[in-house]
């Protein structure tokens, strides 16, 4: 079974499956509910930019079997989009956010036509080599301000009601922005969509033989990851007021992988968890400066090695032994 | 001094020989990683970062045992392949029979790993490599000065390629190898040891990583980061010429260099970009790359 560790393991009991991910779903909002109360808002805040980012790029290779290296560009695309509608346009937080997801669903239409072409390990180096392009654009292109990104981006009203420059409120906004992401993913994996996705993955000329289409269902996956992803890079760029390269790079891309693949991959919560886990890490060990960076891999390491199916994924297996035992 | 399209042909000659040289480094790097690939099936991400292990490893030996640029030459090599030997008998080997993914994201996390470990230590300024003595100076062409090393650099690229080429196409061990490719169980079945030959493959890989990164210290500064951006553009370079062939894996890397160069005399703007670009074309006319089969 840890063969294909990011497979989600076919569930036996339906019923079973979906009380325990309601709960857990109720548990989850519970805590950030209150979250705020306790811990700062703005280290919630990025972890939940990264726990949305981190939800898309799973649906992607826990759902789809593609591995995407390259997710930074539509988490960087999107903020510079979005931070620029916003400071330079004018336009409110909500309309800005919506532009900087349009255009990365644009661009995961462009990349996407491309790296489908290709699957596995081409697949990995292809979505890699594209976001590198995106990311010598956004070095080159005059309205992403090189090096000094899109500085001091205004929050803005959300609706013309909440005044976002509140932490508080900031907050509430970003919590909703990604339940609405978290519960679309959701939607996606258990709609006949995302069966017809798993069918993929698991045995892809069977699913061609069968009738499908799977070119036109993996560049969908494709899409949606890519659009969620910028959604989240969108979120972010209001939420820090800034859009730079660090976003675009393609140690963001390593990021989202590693923080899924401690989750636990194909797993509905792991990037969740996983999320939080590398952005708490992250926290400490900032002033370390390349001690993190080290960490990172060796977390890569070790998780690879001996704990591949992540965090959610031992705590699922365990539950489901008790059940049966 | 004449021009050509407009640009003097001296500037034009300059840019075509740094494109040459890098497209010596892009080919010895493509190369190896389609030698690694062809046997472990896996992308070896760490191989930037083994070039810089070469770079470093030329540094130690002058530095520290006063053994000279052609001593390095030999040794480092040798010492980064050794390495790779023991990454391969200690981790990848347990992944060979899960999805060839696993084996991307372990060597990337090594790639972290070591890249941080070097940073730490030696900072990301970058340190001095002399050239060796015989080889400064460069010789008037009549049309552009060739500065001697980098003629060397391409010279010994080539013959390293050819010579790789030579062993995995024309001689018995490299008939092994292409066996093992194939079907390893049936090699296995005729006495080879496949896993040995599995290991010694990627020291082999990994080594030519390292004399890359040997050749490089002179040119480029000897620095932590140095593999990091360069791996991005072996990729791509990987992903043009497809895996299939190891004489594709040669020619795409010289040739992409080339294009490299012309393109920063003619549209300087996208020196950068113009690789990916061309790997998103490839893409859309042959997606099995230029050499690549089905």
């Amino acid at each position: 079974m840890a063969d294909d560790a990011y497979k989600p393991r076919a569930s036996h009991d339906p019923v079973a499956e979906a009380r325990y991910e309601r709960r857990a779903f109720v548990v989850m909002m519970a805590l950030f509910l209150v979250a705020p109360m306790v811990v700062y808002p703005v280290f919630v805040m990025k972890a939940l930019c990264f726990a949305l980012f981190a939800c898309a790029f799973n649906l992607l290779i826990g759902f789809g079997g593609l591995l995407s290296f390259g997710h930074a560009m539509f988490l960087g695309a999107a903020g510079y989009v979005s931070a620029h509608a916003a400071k330079e346009w004018g336009l409110p937080p909500e309309i800005a956010i919506l532009a900087g997801t349009a255009a990365s669903t644009v661009l995961g239409v462009l990349t996407g036509l491309l790296a489908i072409r290709r699957q596995g390990i081409y697949f990995a180096m292809i979505t890699l080599a594209l976001a590198q392009l995106v990311f010598f654009l956004a070095v080159q292109a005059p309205f992403t301000h090189g090096e000094d990104g899109i500085q001091a981006v205004p929050r803005g009203k959300a609706l013309g009601l909440f005044d976002l420059s509140s932490p508080y409120v900031m907050y509430y906004f970003v919590l909703a922005t990604f339940t609405a992401g978290f519960l679309l993913i959701y939607r996606i994996i258990h709609s006949p969509f995302g069966q017809v996705l798993k069918a993929i993955r698991e045995n892809e000329p069977r699913a061609i033989s069968l009738g499908y289409r799977t070119e036109r269902y993996k560049l969908a996956a494709f899409v949606l990851s890519a659009g969620l992803a910028g959604l989240a890079g969108a979120t972010k760029a209001i939420v820090f007021q800034l859009a730079s390269l660090t976003d675009v790079h393609w140690s963001m891309s390593g990021e989202v992988v590693l923080m899924t693949l401690v989750g636990g991959l194909g797993t509905i919560f792991g990037p969740v968890v996983g999320a939080f886990a590398i952005i708490t890490m992250e926290n400490y060990l900032a002033e370390l400066g390349s001690w993190f960076t080290i960490t990172q891999g060796a977390i890569f390491v070790v998780c690879v090695l001996a704990f591949r199916r992540g965090i959610m994924g031992e705590l699922e297996a365990w539950l489901r032994r008790r059940r049966i035992g | 001094m004449g021009e050509i399209f407009g640009v003097p042909t001296q500037v034009l000659f300059g840019q075509l020989l740094i494109g040459l040289i890098n497209g010596s480094f892009y080919a010895m790097l493509s190369l190896g990683l389609a030698v690694i690939f062809g046997l472990l099936n896996i992308i070896n991400f760490t191989h930037g970062a083994q070039y810089m292990m070469g770079a470093f490893a030329a540094y130690f030996l002058l530095n520290k045992l006063g053994l000279n640029y052609w001593w390095s030459l030999a040794l480092a090599p040798i010492a980064v392949g050794a390495t790779g030997v023991v990454v391969e008998r200690l981790m990848l080997s347990r992944l060979y029979k899960l999805d060839h993914l696993y084996g991307l994201l372990l060597t990337f996390g090594l790639a972290l790993v070591i890249q941080g470990v070097f940073r730490n230590e030696f900072g990301s300024t970058g340190l001095p490599y002399p050239m060796p003595s015989q080889l400064a100076g460069a010789k008037n062409l009549g049309f552009m000065f060739l500065p001697n090393y980098r003629a060397w650099v391409i010279v010994a690229s080539l013959l390293v390629c050819t010579a790789t080429w030579f062993v995995i196409e024309r001689t018995k061990l490299g008939a092994y190898l292409r066996a093992a490719t194939e079907n390893p169980a049936m090699v296995q079945a005729f006495g080879v040891n496949v896993p040995r030959m599995i290991t010694l493959t990627y020291g082999f890989g990994v080594a030519l990583a390292g004399f890359a990164g040997v050749m490089a210290a002179p040119i480029y500064q000897v620095n932590p980061l140095m593999g990091a951006d360069i791996i991005i553009v072996v990729f791509a370079v990987v992903v043009i010429g497809g895996m299939g062939s190891i004489m594709g894996a040669i020619l795409t890397g010289f040739g992409l260099g080339v294009v490299e160069g012309l393109t920063k005399v003619f549209y300087p703007e996208a020196t950068n970009t113009v690789i990916f670009v061309i790997m998103g074309i490839v893409l859309l006319i042959r997606p099995q790359g230029l050499f690549g089969s089905r």
